[in-house]
């Protein structure tokens, strides 16, 4: 067994590890916080369903970015979805025989890694080029836009210009997930691919990533409007009992 | 007061390229120690305040979801960084939403998170320094707390919840605002904002039964502190003293008088407003809270309905059965708190009043959404009512009525300028300078449809109107309270003649 093969198998289990336990410690904390006081922003649903249903809305279509800016919906949107494309598109390395759906994406799938880098050079532009946006922006994010740029397109040099034995990497990721570590081709595209995709996961559960995770728990989003209808407690809201106050005078 | 210049209002509104530091100066008067021990504070900055601010943020956020996804959550996609009216007005880059939080985000990531404990130049993390502080002061200090920004960003970011954690935080290791701090502690001590003590209360009020007497001929009344009735009016003390919020209680009171309800103030919670929010100081958010369940009691009411104040409807309607309740002792029929418009736009649907919509035909009516209104509560059963009951209650009124600009009213509302704790002489540049969004759709409508009049439902959104309308060349009295013109249009003999 080759060393590359090793070294990647080493960085994908401690890559996994680290999002795993990295992101599932971030969710705990979100969902164990608790939000005192009622926050959404109004107009907002009078229930359940309701935010569902805005919930949706916030992740498929990206409601409130679209209400705001044309631009950044376009270029964020594309990616997004091209990305969720890829996703699962990816799930046929990891799965033995691939479910049907997958395979269901295979003409789009021509299309969605340029639209993924076209999104995220989209979004690059405007940090260069639109002085708030410039401002505001660190250096992680130009990285951020980087490795992921970095990955779209070494992803699209594999699948148009130096195609690489696939069939050795499903085995390869199909016999991490049984502890049998199968040999990696060693292309350096295929190599340059991965191992930004395991910086990614590892850089996720401290960076902006968290947004995934944190749209889900946003109050002034996925909160039901009905203060006066039912009392609302939680946190320091929740330690009090006014009903005692009231004797008590 | 610094020189400065009102921006101008153009053809068409512009989003501003930056201007770094143009107010980097804005400072409001800082607490006296009399001021922060009124409200539970220490006096001046106190020892070891760096570690003591650290701490306190990260307690903040561990007892807040909102924050904690807040500071973790923010992509800077840059969508939020046109929806201020403060950059707009000013161009200091330090006004757009994304760039205030990270004033706090910085120091968030420097103490409690992995990226920016190892690498706080990759992620823009700072210490805790007098700098800092400074930045803190000032820029937090020119946020509204209107909620704009947390429309538009993917995640609901919403500054105002930043804002007000780190004017708590400033609080608690001694860095309070005086306006702000000042008139709490007078709410705590005497119940109202402007310190009108009960006797006081009750000459302004009798006062007002006289003008209304002498200017239709009917007894109506406006009764105080009794026991038994069934509503208990809630409305800010601005009303009881300055025009144009007068007119505002007067209209109430007609409506009260129209519809025969028994009703009352209370002089011990005898103020809408609570500052703490602003402060987002939760025990004195709660202290003023449960003055109004206990005048409630001791009145021995029914129901409670508050005037037009947008920031102490946001604390009413979407706080105050959190802070207060349970209210089981009130009837259960209606919701509490009602807003007046709610109870108006009610009996007008119920064709219980009328209105002779010609005494205000002098008008070209537009309406201000309030920012705490229209993005932090609600009117009536559906969502959105906060938008249409105001105004049904307003065309029901008057002959001629336009709305300004699509995005800049109803959820896109721009803030007048003075919310959030900022209604105060000593931050004259930045009010003006923040109500020019406002000013540039207003002026739209008065060029387009002649429109000589705004109404709106906030005291602060109308005593910061009559302060800035004259900066840009408008009549000052060109605001006025949805009840005024209530006031003018209702008739006051029995509905069924
Ligand atoms: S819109 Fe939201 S995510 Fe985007 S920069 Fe502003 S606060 Fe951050
Ligand atoms: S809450 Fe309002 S004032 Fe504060 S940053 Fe957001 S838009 Fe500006």
């Amino acid at each position: 067994m080759s060393v590359v093969t090793v070294i990647y198998a080493i960085l994908f289990y401690a890559a996994a590890l680290i999002f795993v336990v990295g992101v599932g410690r971030k969710i705990f904390i979100f969902a164990t916080t608790p939000q005192p006081l009622k926050i959404p922003t109004t107009p907002a649903p009078t229930t359940r369903v309701g935010v569902w249903a805005r919930m949706m809305r916030e992740v498929v279509v990206f409601e409130s970015l679209f209400k705001s800016n044309k631009w950044i919906w376009l270029f964020g949107w594309l990616f997004h979805m091209c990305l969720f494309a890829e996703l699962a598109w990816h799930l046929r390395y990891f799965t033995e025989p691939t479910p049907l759906f997958v395979t269901w994406l295979h003409w789009f799938t021509n299309f969605t890694g340029f639209g993924m880098v076209a999104g995220l050079l989209g979004l690059w532009a405007r940090r260069l080029l639109v002085d708030r946006v410039r401002y505001i922006s660190g250096p992680s994010d130009h990285l951020m836009l980087a490795l992921l740029v970095g990955i779209g397109a070494s992803g699209l040099v594999m699948k148009f210009i130096m195609h690489t034995d696939i069939v050795a990497v499903k085995a390869f990721f199909l016999g991490l997930l049984r502890f049998s570590i199968q040999p990696l081709p060693a292309d350096p595209a295929l190599m340059a691919h991965l191992a930004m995709v395991a910086l990614l996961m590892i850089v996720f559960p401290v960076s902006k990533l968290l947004h995934a995770p944190g749209v889900f728990f946003s109050p002034t989003r996925n909160q039901v409007d009905n203060p006066r209808e039912k009392r609302w407690t939680r946190g320091w809201s929740a330690e009090y009992d006014n009903t005692k106050l009231d004797s008590a005078e | 007061m610094a020189d400065f210049q009102t921006p101008a209002l153009r053809e068409y509104p512009i989003i501003p390229l930056l201007h770094e530091g143009t107010m980097a100066h804005s400072r409001p008067f800082v607490a006296k120690p009399e001021h922060q021990a009124s409200v539970g504070f220490p006096g001046e900055l106190v020892e070891n305040w760096e570690q003591k601010a650290v701490d306190k943020l990260g307690e903040l956020v561990s007892k807040s979801r909102a924050l904690q996804v807040f500071l973790d959550s923010c992509v800077k996609c840059g969508a939020c960084t046109d929806k201020c009216h403060y950059y707009l007005g000013t161009e200091d880059p330090k006004n757009m939403p994304v760039a205030r939080q990270d004033l706090l985000r910085s120091v968030y990531r420097r103490y409690f998170t992995f990226a920016g404990k190892y690498f706080p130049k990759l992620v823009g993390a700072r210490d805790m320094t007098k700098d800092v502080l400074d930045e803190w002061y000032t820029y937090f200090h020119q946020c509204s707390q209107c909620r704009r920004c947390s429309v538009f960003c993917p995640y609901g970011i919403d500054t105002a919840e930043i804002s007000m954690a780190a004017r708590d935080v400033m609080d608690h290791v001694g860095l309070g605002q005086k306006y702000s701090n000042e008139i709490i502690g007078k709410l705590h001590k005497i119940g109202n904002n402007l310190g009108l003590p009960e006797p006081a209360l009750r000459d302004t009020l009798e006062g007002l039964e006289e003008d209304v007497k002498d200017e239709t001929g009917v007894d109506v009344k406006f009764p105080l502190d009794v026991k038994g009735a069934d509503i208990l009016l809630i409305t800010p003390s601005a009303d009881f003293f300055a025009e144009p919020h007068i007119d505002g209680l007067i209209g109430y009171a007609k409506v009260f008088h129209a519809a025969g309800a028994s009703w009352t103030i209370s002089s011990y919670a005898s103020e809408a407003a609570n500052f703490s929010m602003f402060i987002g100081s939760h025990d004195n958010l709660r202290k003023v809270a449960l003055r109004i369940r206990k005048a409630a009691l001791d009145l021995g009411v029914k129901r409670i309905i508050f005037g037009e104040c947008g920031h102490a409807w946001r604390v009413a309607y979407s706080f105050l059965n959190t802070l207060a309740g349970p209210f089981e002792f009130l009837d259960p029929k209606y919701p509490v708190p009602q807003h007046i418009c709610e109870y108006t736009y009610d009996l007008i649907q119920r064709g219980k009043l009328n209105f002779d919509k010609s005494a205000n035909d002098n008008l070209v009516v537009t309406f201000h959404d309030s920012c705490n209104v229209s993005r932090a509560s609600r009117m009536g059963d559906m969502p959105g009512g906060q938008f249409k009951i105001p105004r049904e209650v307003i065309k029901a009124c008057v002959n001629n009525f336009h709305d300004m600009a699509p995005d800049t009213i109803n959820e896109s509302t721009y803030c007048c300028g003075g919310g959030g704790g900022l209604l105060t002489d000593d931050l004259m540049e930045l009010r003006v300078k923040g109500a020019m969004p406002r000013m540039q759709a207003l002026k739209e409508v008065v060029d387009e449809h002649g429109v000589n009049h705004v109404a709106a439902i906030c005291a602060i959104c109308k005593s910061q109107y009559t302060k800035v309308l004259p900066y840009y060349k408008f009549e000052m009295d060109m605001i006025g309270s949805v009840h005024g013109l209530v006031s003018k249009a209702i008739r006051l003999n029995p509905v069924n003649d």
